[in-house]
């Protein structure tokens, strides 16, 4: 699970641009990372105590430990930060491999992306590094009887897996409808769930922040009649130059 | 380490305190930011997708959305553990009440049910009556209503005529009468009833079940704004209310009134900030969008003026609302220390505060008036256009200054508790008057202040020196007859609900400041600017109405000259102070101060 910016967050960068300045961003559980949660907890109430337990993990210094807590009001059963920045997918990916490998799993959730640097790379380095399978892209997971069965997003269509345990789910839209919103209970509750602080293995981040640009500020947007097909071409030709 | 110096209600207009000393929200921990969201959540989740089917008051919706809110925990906040609720804090019980106030009609049907509909039973239930109604309220499968308005007693709650005739066996009170303007009251399972025994001339409470035979409800009244929410009249003939469901003691019930009132008028400046801050984000996002003469209109001058504003309003009822939230709190917890039971506790521990709480009502209810109604001028025709959310803002602020007693009605509270509770404290207002006119004539003390604050402190202490004259004129003047005169009350009011709101700025910007730094604090140095800037003049101006207003007092020239030196303040250059203000909010695009 990662910590990201709320989406409604003004970007600014630090001094020479070679920062994410933090100073009053609000932070909030990456929104592919809680709908993860959010089916994880459906399925171990579908089960009948057949699934243990949820557990949330997250690499992250003490600042992340608000939004850690949060998943655990939303009703996860434990959750362990891995006590360092994280620097980049490589380096969260054998972070996370790094803790878990030896902890009992079946099925790792994760978001597809986070929604701050959008690499889409952690949940498949995650699955190489631990030696299981993954499947990425997935917009339904379903337990019955046992058999776990995805479904994924292909060009035009869906496609229906089953699947062995254990393996990375690679969660994107779908998989669950609206993300939970902690309850009071939830949220009394979780201070009394253990939040496990581990100290992060050796690995090396592979990247360099050479510099972050912020995005042309956004023009007005014109408003052409239905009808008016002329004045639209000649928009995007003369003004827009896309044509 | 030291003990927290609290201030007893009333008290800021005599005494002192340290920014330290005070609760700002800057203070909120983790948990009670987490339960802010939670009610932002559900609002974005189960609300705001219904916005028009809740003002057509679709059958069963608002009732299901109270009972969605309850098994999120929402209707429980304040009430103990052992009838299913949170047991949580005033201030963390106003968190959520300002969180849930951006709810528009949602908003008044939640405040009804957790304010006026469940506290009756939570503080003057016993044991029984806790029992058998808490769990059902806090679940949200019994929304509950109040009924205190009477067709001839509305501001005179006390003129109400429905009467309880205890029954010939002594096992029921046959109740018979009409209530009007009862909010929730077309879905409510549960209500308390006010009504007078036999031939008491004070009202007792009543816990009764809207299912008992007897009761008739009207059909909706049609309003102007807060659509959604349901405001019936209700009709009792002879209905047989059993001896067990009378709430408190016979002849408690004006009491129970009041205090459940003085509760609610806090509450109710929570509840505006939630609507305002919401109000404000729609307000610089138009800002943001809408181009004219080939600008964002958030780039003039006279919208800056309009959107700062906004945030100097809500700031301003903010941290009074926290300062004062945090008092009540530790009076509660001190009252408790001293072997009060929770319920009695936290009752005197809100009374104590009534004058704030008047106060605040007045404050909050006409900011947010201010901040809709600037919205609305944002948004130019939009902002008159049934279809966006600024017009329902607008129609739904407007409610604020009406119930939970007037703003007449509080005016007039604050200025008469005020005189109270000098004379409860042994404060000579009149001797205290007598001292500053002599002290006009004699030698004049000329302290200048040193650093920021130190500055702004002396200007609130004079404001507090201009309100205790008055007060001590008046008091004189007119002995007995003075709660006739209303229009020099009004002005004396205004004074003191402006100097309280402006010191509770002062305290939470020095706090923030203290805590994070000046740079960190300019922004908030900003806001106190202004206000105390505009403070001082309405006050010169109030000050010299209620002055002007006297026939036949002796230095009436003296008088104001001594309340303009009183409300002289350092000029400041206004213009940059809310544009800097402005171009925070507009850079943010939302609310976030
Ligand atoms: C939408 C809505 C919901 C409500 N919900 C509830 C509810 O749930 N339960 C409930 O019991 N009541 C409820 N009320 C009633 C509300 O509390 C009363 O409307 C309010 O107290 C004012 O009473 P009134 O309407 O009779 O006005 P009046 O008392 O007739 O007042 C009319 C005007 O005269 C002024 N005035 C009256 N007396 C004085 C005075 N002594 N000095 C100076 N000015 C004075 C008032 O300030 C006002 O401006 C609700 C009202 C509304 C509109």
């Amino acid at each position: 699970m990662s910590t990201v910016p709320d989406t409604t967050t003004k970007i600014r960068f630090a001094g020479d641009g070679t920062a994410f300045d933090v100073t009053g961003v609000q932070w909030i559980i990456n929104p592919w990372d809680e709908l993860s949660l959010t089916r994880a907890l459906q399925l171990k109430e579908e089960s009948n105590g057949a699934i243990e337990k949820v557990t949330v993990i997250s690499v992250g210094l003490k600042e992340t430990e608000p939004v850690i807590r949060k998943a655990l009001a939303i009703g996860a059963d434990e959750a362990i930060r891995i006590d360092t920045a994280p620097l980049d997918a490589y380096f969260v990916a054998k972070q996370i491999a790094g803790s878990i490998k030896d902890d009992g799993f079946d099925i790792v959730l994760c978001g597809i992306d986070s929604s701050d640097y959008n690499g889409s790379l952690v949940g498949g380095m995650l699955a190489e590094f631990l030696g299981i399978p993954s499947v990425s892209s997935i917009s339904a997971l379903n337990i019955e009887n046992g058999e776990v069965s995805v479904n994924r997003e292909i060009d035009g269509g869906k496609e229906v897996l089953s699947v062995e345990l254990p393996f990375v789910a690679i969660i994107q839209k779908g998989v669950a409808l609206e993300p939970r919103i902690p309850s009071m209970r939830g949220i009394m509750m979780a201070r009394k769930k253990p939040l496990n602080v581990k100290a992060p293995v050796e690995a090396d981040s592979l990247t360099e922040m050479i510099s972050f640009e912020q995005l042309p500020a956004k023009a007005a947007c014109k408003m052409v009649e239905e009808d008016n097909v002329k004045e639209l071409v000649d928009l995007l030709h003369s003004e827009a130059k896309v044509i | 380490m030291e003990e927290k110096k609290r201030l007893m209600g009333g008290e800021f207009l005599l005494k002192e305190t340290n920014a330290e000393d005070i609760f700002i929200p800057e203070d909120m921990d983790e948990e009670q930011q987490m339960i802010y969201k939670t009610c932002q959540g559900f609002l974005e989740t189960e609300v705001y997708s219904m916005l028009d089917r809740i003002d057509d008051q679709e059958e069963g919706l608002m009732r299901s959305l109270l009972q969605k809110s309850g098994e999120l925990g929402l209707l429980g906040v304040a009430v103990p553990e052992e009838y299913e609720g949170f047991d949580q804090s005033f201030v963390t019980s106003m968190l959520a009440s300002e969180a849930m106030g951006a709810g528009y009609s949602f908003s008044v049907a939640y405040s009804a049910h957790t304010g006026i509909g469940t506290l009756p039973i939570l503080y003057y239930g016993n044991e029984a009556q806790k029992q058998k109604y808490l769990p059902k309220l806090v679940s949200g499968e019994w929304p509950a209503a109040y009924c205190l308005t009477e067709p001839n007693a509305g501001s005179d709650a006390n003129a109400g005529k429905s009467k309880a005739i205890l029954s010939d066996d002594g096992k029921h009170y046959i109740l018979n009468g009409q209530k009007m303007w009862i909010t929730n009251g077309g879905f409510a399972d549960v209500q308390t009833v006010f009504a007078k025994i036999g031939t008491d001339r004070v009202l007792s409470a009543f816990i009764v079940e809207s299912s008992w035979p007897g009761i008739v409800i009207n059909p909706e009244e049609k309003k102007m704004g807060i659509k959604g929410s349901s405001t019936v009249q209700i009709f009792y003939n002879d209905v047989k209310v059993p001896v067990e469901n009378l709430l408190g003691r016979q002849g408690q019930g004006f009491r129970i009134a009041l205090n459940i009132l003085h509760m609610g008028r806090l509450k109710l400046g929570g509840t505006v900030l939630g609507a305002a801050k919401k109000t404000i984000t729609q307000s610089v996002n138009y800002a943001n969008e809408r181009k004219q003469f080939g600008r964002f209109i958030g780039s003039f001058e006279a919208i800056k003026y309009k959107l700062a504003e906004q945030v100097i309003q809500t700031f301003i009822t903010e941290s009074t609302v926290y300062r004062t939230s945090g008092y009540v709190d530790e009076a509660i917890t001190e009252l408790i220390a001293q072997g009060k039971e929770k319920p009695q506790a936290t009752i005197e521990g809100i009374a104590q505060y009534a004058l704030e709480a008047a106060l605040l009502k007045v404050f909050g209810s006409e900011a947010l008036n201010y901040v809709v109604d600037e919205a609305v001028q944002i948004f130019g025709g939009m902002g008159f256009s049934a279809e966006t959310d600024v017009d329902k803002a607008y129609r739904d602020s407007r409610i604020n200054r009406i119930f939970e007693g007037t703003n007449e009605i509080n005016r007039l509270l604050v200025a008469d508790t005020t005189i109270k509770k000098a004379l409860k404290k042994g404060f000579d207002l009149v001797r205290y008057a007598k001292h500053i006119i002599k002290e006009m004539n004699g030698a004049e003390e000329a302290v200048e202040p040193t650093g920021y604050f130190e500055e702004k402190r002396t200007y609130i202490r004079n404001f507090k020196r201009i309100a205790l004259l008055l007060l001590g004129i008046v008091s004189d003047k007119f002995q007995r007859q003075l709660f006739e005169e209303q229009m020099i009350l009004f002005n004396i009011s205004d004074i003191i609900m402006n100097l309280y709101t402006a010191e509770s700025t002062l305290l939470r910007v020095e706090k923030i400041e203290n805590n994070k730094g000046g740079d960190y604090a300019s922004i908030y140095k900003d806001i106190l600017d202004v206000f105390v800037y505009d403070t001082a003049e309405f006050i010169h101006k109030s000050g010299c109405d209620a002055i002007n207003s006297l026939e036949e007092i002796e230095e009436q020239e003296v008088m104001r000259e001594r309340i303009r030196k009183y409300t002289t303040v350092a000029p400041v250059n206004i213009k940059n102070a809310r544009t800097r203000i402005a171009d925070k909010l507009i850079e943010d695009n939302k609310y976030n101060f």
